[in-house]
């Protein structure tokens, strides 16, 4: 459990894409988070960031989503195979 | 999947709608945002459906009432949601209408709930919630093009299948297939409730049912087993907090949950984390095999256009010219188009004038009513155009990006960039501003940028500064070339947003405490927008504005005008207007004698004008004016201007005319007015001192750069709020900000000038 410290969905570079291993909380923000299908074992990709580095930009099952930085942190990753 | 074993439990409404069954049907509609949910009600409804507030909240009630097979069905339109899982009263109210909870709409018969057919798994998320109401549903495959194109195909015959439910695949947009849907629905109103699958493990279901038993022994309230199942998933959630209240058998209720959830997440069920990962996993064994996508995902038009439109450069240069562009419209090409309304008022006032004799019915009418009506089909032209706009970015999927460009931006002004546009477009005028702000979600932010909009420094500001900049500010240039009347008329389009700054912050540490709300925001995939969807849209904001502020616009410019009016002998005044119009006939037959009658003429306007002033300071508007003096007079003012600052309640610009002719100048004057401005400059205090300098010329323009005197916002607020209490807050708070900052302009201005 504590190896998830070493990557988060922010840690990700444009165009990279990862493997979710976790969602950290269980506060509306990370019910919001899983609603929108950010669940383990999904697969998610960066696609840019908004011209001030925040919000970014991501793929996850098919479609775009925008999470601000502070919210992409609770979405942990799992390490790259 | 086994069948809910407590069907007893599962629909506790089954036996009233048993027996009692009428005719008249209920349906609601359901579906994620962008899915094309109102172009299918739309098409469904053929536009005629009815628009209104549910009590308390600020969720739109949609209603259209459709007869299909001799059946009449009442359709609701619920708000686009990605969950059932209530946060807010606002998100509660299609909970309640969903579970013939929400009063003033009838119990739901049957749920059709819209998918997008290019993005299902996402979609199946909010069908398998809706599903666990128990409710006949029929599932609409909208978006069918757009799957296709995207090489995305969909076994709907197996879909329904699965799902034991009607499946139609629908493109709504070119009406396709919407009588199918038609015919599923008036199908469906006379199914019987359906047990809903149990998804979740059997504690779970245990768990809700003893839920449900707690809350009738200690509150003694029955809640069916849909709410007590959210009740028992949404942690902090707005059920939760309803029914948790402080009392003793809230408290008892509170900790029952507490342990429930405990004894959950020690049987490896912990919520709320199980559900997303129960219903994502029966939509992907619900599709598996009955969707299939192209190997390779075929980079789509959509995507290399987002790598442009989303460049920290070429996306804000782009977000910049689309900004120029909407302001520019509103600001500017709107002005034309409210000129000819004001060309129709002054036509239909001829027509009055021309009828009727000079008394209080032609004042009424022309003063009150024909000025009420203009005063509202005013704001027409920047309302459409505004709508005309956002409509069109929006269904392009455009503004959800222009949120995210921004979104850093307002974030350090403690808002979202979904409060960019609303605010921008209120530089124009406040009134589209507010109403724009429906996009926005979080119930703070949205409050938060309604409140701090009209500050935002309007058009109908500018004749107020034009006029007094021009007759008091010298022409001055500054350092750098630049000219201080206009330095002046800078400060005063920037004070307004400046102090928006710590107003949103008091407001949101006063009145919406708590965390910062999230901004999880879908991206949608461009696309060519609808003529259709833009029109009826821009049809149903003008609408909205003309019939729900429109009438209490109306009712203030009455108010404002029988204050002006009486108490008051008026039968001088329309003497001289009979004399005035009798010698203008004699002057137009007897060109011989132009000279003398003109002089004549002249006279008696000058005289009407002055009994006309003379009326006015003694109407209830000029006592009033004279009984805050008191007040007004730290700020440099006399009574004249405090009737003006009240006369202008309806609209700014009014203080000009009232001006005009408290200085027995008439009411046509207008911010250009030489005679007005030399009115301004010889005003004398009964001392003989000039009233008007550069201190109080600045303490006027502040007051009016920060102060609430429209009406037409004000309603706005009330109808967008869906309450009284926040335009009266506003007005109250922008009236103190605007005093305050009058009277440290007047009195630091003193000290220097
Ligand atoms: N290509 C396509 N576009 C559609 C379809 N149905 C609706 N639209 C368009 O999708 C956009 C969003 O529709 P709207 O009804 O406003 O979605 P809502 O947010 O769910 O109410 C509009 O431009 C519609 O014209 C469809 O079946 N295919
Ligand atoms: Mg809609």
């Amino acid at each position: 459990m504590e190896a998830r410290a070493s990557r988060l969905l922010t840690d990700l570079r444009p165009g990279d894409s990862a493997i979710i291993a976790e969602i950290i909380g269980d506060d509306s923000l990370s019910i919001r988070l899983m609603e929108m299908g950010l669940l383990e074992g999904e697969s998610v990709s960066l696609i840019g960031y908004a011209p001030l580095g925040d919000p970014i930009e991501f793929e996850i099952r098919g479609y775009r989503i925008s999470l601000r930085a502070a919210e992409a942190q609770r979405v942990c990753l799992e390490a790259i195979s | 999947m086994s069948a809910n074993s407590d069907s007893k439990t599962s629909n506790p409404d089954s036996s009233s709608s048993e027996t009692v069954k009428p005719t008249r049907k209920t349906v609601a509609l359901i579906g994620n945002p962008n899915t094309g949910k109102s172009t299918l009600f739309n098409a469904l409804s053929g536009m005629k459906a009815r628009t209104g507030n549910y009590p308390g909240v600020t969720v739109e009630k949609k209603v259209g009432k459709v007869v299909w097979n001799h059946r009449e069905i009442d359709l609701v339109d619920l708000p686009g949601t990605y969950s059932l899982s209530p946060r807010s009263p606002d998100e509660l109210v299609s909970v309640d209408v969903l579970l013939g909870r929400q009063e003033g709409v009838s119990a739901v018969d049957a749920v059709v709930c819209i998918v997008d057919a290019s993005n299902l798994e996402r979609n199946l998320y909010l069908v398998s919630q809706s599903l666990d109401l128990g409710l006949p549903t029929v599932v609409v495959l909208n978006m069918m093009d757009v799957a296709r194109s995207n090489g995305i195909s969909v076994d709907a015959e197996e879909l329904a299948k699965r799902l034991e439910l009607p499946v139609i695949t629908t493109e709504a947009h070119r009406r396709k297939n919407v009588e199918v849907v038609k015919q599923a629905i008036a199908d469906s109103v006379d199914r019987p409730l359906r047990t809903p699958e149990s998804l979740f493990p059997d504690e779970f279901y245990a768990e809700a049912g003893q839920l449900r038993e707690s809350l009738r022994t200690h509150k003694d309230i029955d809640i069916p087993q849909f709410l007590a199942q959210r009740l028992l998933i949404d942690r902090g959630g707005q059920i939760e907090q309803e029914l948790t209240d402080s009392s003793a058998a809230g408290q008892q209720i509170k900790s029952d949950l507490e342990a429930a959830r405990e004894r959950l997440a020690a049987a490896n069920c912990r919520v709320p984390a199980i559900e997303a990962r129960v219903r994502y996993g029966w939509a992907r064994e619900i599709l598996d095999g009955v969707v299939t996508h192209p190997a390779e995902r075929p980079a789509s038009k959509s995507d290399a256009l987002d790598r442009y439109l989303t460049h920290r450069v070429f996306g804000l240069f782009v977000f910049a010219a689309l900004m120029m562009l909407v302001f520019q419209t509103i600001y500017t090409w709107a002005g034309p188009l409210m000129d000819q309304i004001e060309t129709g008022q002054g036509f239909v006032a001829g027509i009055v004038e021309g009828v009727l004799p000079p008394g209080p019915l032609r004042s009424l009418l022309v003063d009150g009513i024909i000025a009420g009506v203009g005063g509202v089909l005013i704001f027409l032209p920047q309302i459409c155009l505004l709508f005309l706009f956002i409509a069109t970015l929006e269904d392009c999927g455009y503004m959800s990006r222009a949120a995210f460009l921004m979104d850093r931006f307002m974030a350090k002004l403690g808002l979202s960039g979904k409060s960019f546009v609303p605010l921008m477009s209120s530089f124009a005028c406040a009134v589209p501003g507010v109403m724009a702000t429906r996009v926005i979600e979080s119930r703070r932010d949205r409050f938060v940028t309604i409140l701090v909009a009209p500050l935002m420094s309007c058009s109908a500001r500018l004749p107020v500064y034009l006029l007094l900049i021009k007759a008091f500010i010298p022409e001055q240039t500054l350092a750098l070339g630049l000219g201080l009347q206009g330095t002046v008329l800078f400060l005063m389009y920037a004070i307004g947003a400046l102090v928006a700054i710590p107003v949103a912050w008091g407001l949101k540490k006063l009145f919406f405490p708590g965390e910062t709300p999230h901004f999880v925001m879908e991206l949608p995939s461009y696309k060519v927008p609808s003529v259709r969807v833009i029109f009826d849209r821009v049809f149903d904001r003008g609408k909205a504005f003309v019939v729900r502020a429109g009438t209490l616009i109306f009712a203030t410019t009455i108010v404002i005008w029988a204050l002006g009016y009486y108490p008051g002998d008026h039968s001088k005044q329309y003497e001289l207007q009979r004399s005035i119009v009798a010698t203008e006939t004699i002057l137009e037959s007897n060109p011989d004698n132009a000279e003398l009658l003109e002089v004549t003429l002249e006279d008696l306007e000058n005289e009407y004008h002055t009994v006309s002033s003379r009326l006015i300071a003694g109407s209830a508007l000029g006592q009033m004016g004279h009984a805050i003096e008191p007040i007004v007079k730290p700020l440099g003012w006399d009574w004249r201007i405090g009737v003006g600052a009240i006369a202008s309640f309806p609209a700014r610009e009014v203080i000009i005319s009232t001006l005009g002719t408290i200085y027995s100048l008439g009411g046509d004057v207008d911010e250009e007015s030489e005679g007005l401005m030399g009115a301004l400059r010889t005003s004398k205090w009964p001392d003989g001192t000039n009233v008007y300098n550069i201190p109080v010329a600045l303490s006027i323009m502040v007051f009016f750069a920060l102060c609430a005197q429209c009406a037409a916002t004000l309603m706005v607020i009330k109808r967008e709020t869906n309450s009284w209490r926040w335009p009266i807050f506003s007005f109250v708070y922008m009236t103190v900000l605007a005093y305050i900052g009058a009277l440290i302009t007047y009195q630091v201005g003193s000290l220097w000038l």
